[in-house]
């Protein structure tokens, strides 16, 4: 009898370690000024300054939050160590959440409503958000996210390499009127015949990342799917006309760096690329000439796309109401102004060249009206869907027999449909 | 030694107690040291893996969505959803081609470079420590570097190049995606199965080979009548080791192909990775690593009973 007591000593010992390494953290935060957290993509120093100086502002007149932190996750796997903080326990006050996951994000309510919080904010001027930029955002009339930036593509283009193989700038067949798909790849590939660099980088995509191609295949009118997400969109005869061209592009004329090649355009490793003009921080002010022209015109006519990324509060959180009401700050006009130098904000009123060009000192007004206001106006969201995570790998694994020099791209495209068509349905 | 009498009888343990006793009698205090010596270790392995191993059976039961925060029972659900997965198949036979590459690439390198190094040669010890280093080096930051050497315009290629070969775009062929996945791991731990090859050789008495060469067996008979048979239980031992470790593989696939191309490299470790991780599917997370476990289970019981047919000298 004796030993076993010894033995119920030390058994719950370890009950009680067991409970408290189980339970540790999070209850004890609740009293006492908020601490909030907020994850973002961007490690980048001076998106942060910039965040750090409103947060700061905040704070003076909120002494009810103790400290405001800014935490950049990878941008490569944001989404995934994200929901692996929320799986843990760990979820953020406030989060960036991108325009693939916005669907699973809004639907899953975990989300707290914002309407009532940003419409009641002094001087929100919650009515000047344009309606078409927090459509992906609501669910049954509420607003679950903040539309922070709303990030036309554009291509962003090395002058000084151009020049050098005896090309014409985009800006002259921009002039010109000759500014389409065709030029663009031809310019590339004869650049990076002469230059021994890579042509044109669809940024992101470096053959994974396939969402980015929407940058390329709405110039033929092409989709991923359908507005109501049912049908696939990868074999209509539009994407197999974009394909084929881009395979060509590719693989005979080498107009884009192959697959497994590395090259970024902002060391000066490609005469151009496409990405989103918030990446314009990215430009050494002592590099190379560059300029920033809208995306090339497809078969069907001139296009924009748009990248988007919300602001969102997790309804969990210890502190849901005090992140909704710094999110209120965060984009109220002054600030929303201010972060307009890098994140466009979905805001009519600041949705002008004079205003952007304020805080835009490395772009050009007319470059601001062409890509940014024309392409927010006008721009096509790139693709989402619910359980985009899944369909997103099913069209990555359908799309590598593409990447190779002699590929049916028919019948590739064929195969993509055959795997996601059962997930689109559900 | 106290003599205590630990055989109280029901009388003794009621309330008139007999003459009083120190609580901590020398039986105790043993006892208590015993249980404070083992206390680290099962705190360890109870918080770590046993729990863990119960709750891996509890969430397979369970549908969980972490955005939502939802937890439903679902009982056999995810276990019928294992039976028609589409992808399992693919999956399936993705692990096993690189479980068997990978075991008999690296039990066989592993082999002929101990044989090599256990020559008394000058400049043995220099070759057993190079072959030995990638063992110690962190296993990210080596596959990063050898995600860049096989890159299409990447190192291997631009060797190939010189020597009028046009190589292949090594992570993006279906054939050689697996291939370098393999090879990169070989590479990586080849030199710890080398080491212990190599003691089990130390271990063969010289005499065996003495009496062979006076009958005249050939260094090849030697190798696989004598040699061989001894260091059977050491065959058995990495066998053992390589077939686990090649079924958990994980970073090397994270860092090179990401399971691609299409799904010709997503292992079963990969895939559970993404369904409970990118898809958010935990359960059915939970339920592949059942898969997994119950698979290094009958693989390690199977390779236990077939010591008996061919590993000889069990001490």
């Amino acid at each position: 009898m004796k030993p076993r007591k010894g033995l119920a000593v030390v058994a719950a010992a370890l009950a009680g370690v067991l409970a408290l390494s189980a339970c540790g953290g999070g209850e004890a935060k609740d009293k006492g000024p908020a601490s909030l957290r907020m994850t973002v993509w961007s490690a980048n120093e001076a998106h942060l300054k910039l965040f750090n100086e409103i947060a700061d502002e905040y704070r003076k007149s909120h002494p009810d939050v103790a400290e405001i932190k800014f935490d950049p996750l990878p941008f490569e796997n944001y989404t995934t160590t994200l929901t692996t903080q929320i799986a843990g326990g760990n979820a953020p006050d406030l989060a960036w959440v991108f325009e693939n996951s916005a669907p699973d994000f809004v639907a899953s309510g975990a989300l707290l409503p914002l309407d009532d919080t940003l419409k009641k904010a002094e001087g929100y001027q919650y009515e000047d958000i344009s309606p078409a930029t927090v459509k992906l955002w609501q669910n049954d009339g509420k607003l679950y996210g903040y539309p922070f930036s709303t990030s036309p593509f554009g291509v962003f283009v090395n002058t000084d390499m151009v020049k050098k193989a005896g090309q014409k700038t985009p800006a002259e067949l921009i002039a010109a009127g000759q500014w389409t798909w065709d030029n663009a790849l031809a310019v590339a590939g004869a650049t990076a015949a002469k230059s021994g660099k890579a042509g044109l980088v669809i940024r992101d995509f470096d053959y994974k990342g396939w969402d980015n191609l929407s940058t390329f295949w709405t110039g033929w009118g092409a989709q991923a799917w359908s507005e109501d997400g049912k049908t696939c969109g990868f074999n209509s005869p539009e994407m197999v006309d974009a394909m084929t061209t881009l395979h060509k592009a590719t693989f005979v004329s080498k107009a884009l760096p192959g697959p497994g090649t590395t090259a970024d355009f902002f060391a000066g490793d490609a005469a151009m690329t496409v990405t989103q003009i918030s990446r314009a921080s990215l430009l050494k002010d002592d590099g190379f000439a560059w300029d920033l022209v809208p995306l090339p015109a497809g078969p069907k006519g001139p296009y924009a796309v748009v990248g988007q990324a919300g602001i969102v509060v997790m309804k969990k959180s210890p502190h849901a109401q005090q992140a909704a009401d710094f999110l209120a700050f965060l984009t109220n006009p002054t600030n929303s102004a201010k972060l307009a130098q890098f994140f466009p904000p979905p805001r009519q009123s600041q949705l002008t060249a004079e205003t952007l060009a304020k805080t835009n000192p490395k772009l050009k007004p007319e470059q601001l009206q062409k890509v940014v206001i024309d392409g927010i106006t006008n721009g096509v969201v790139k693709p989402s869907h619910a359980g985009q995570a899944e369909l997103s790998q099913q069209v990555r694994a359908g799309l590598d027999p593409l990447w190779q020099p002699n590929a049916d791209v028919k019948a590739v495209l064929d195969g993509v449909c055959a795997k996601i068509q059962p997930l689109l349905a559900k | 030694m106290t003599q205590t009498d630990t055989r109280v009888g029901p009388a003794a343990a009621g309330p008139a107690p007999g003459p009083a006793r120190p609580f901590w009698t020398s039986r105790r205090r043993d006892q208590l040291t015993g249980y404070l010596f083992i206390a680290p270790q099962l705190l360890g392995s109870a918080v770590f893996v046993i729990l863990p191993l119960v709750l891996v059976v509890w969430y397979s039961l369970h549908e969980w969505n972490v955005l939502a925060g939802t937890f439903d029972f679902v009982g056999t659900d995810n276990y019928a959803a294992l039976a028609d997965d589409p992808n399992l198949g693919a999956v399936l036979r993705a692990t096993g081609l690189f479980s068997v590459g990978l075991v008999v690439l690296n039990l066989g390198l592993a082999l002929l470079l101990a044989v090599l190094l256990n020559q008394r040669l000058r400049g043995t010890i220099l070759f057993r420590t190079l072959f030995f280093s990638p063992v110690v080096v962190s296993l990210v930051a080596w596959t990063i570097v050898w995600g860049f050497l096989l890159q299409d315009n990447g190192g291997i290629n631009g060797l190939l190049d010189t020597i009028g070969v046009d190589g292949p775009n090594w992570l993006r062929g279906e054939g050689t995606a697996m291939l370098s996945v393999i090879v990169v791991q070989v590479f990586k731990n080849v030199g710890l199965n080398m080491v212990l090859f190599l003691a089990a050789l130390q271990g063969v008495p010289a005499d065996l080979y003495e009496a062979a060469e006076v009958d005249g067996a050939s260094r090849m008979r030697q190798f696989w009548r004598i040699t061989v048979p001894l260091i059977s239980p050491t065959i058995l031992l990495t066998s053992i080791i390589t077939v686990v470790g090649s079924l958990q593989v994980f970073a090397q696939i994270a860092v090179l192909t990401q399971g691609g191309p299409g799904t010709s490299t997503t292992v079963l470790v990969y895939y559970l990775y993404q369904q409970a991780f990118q898809f958010h599917h935990f359960g059915y997370g939970a339920t592949l690593s059942i898969l997994l476990f119950v698979i290094v289970l009958a693989l390690t019981v199977l390779q236990w009973q077939m010591r008996k047919r061919w590993v000889f000298h069990e001490s």
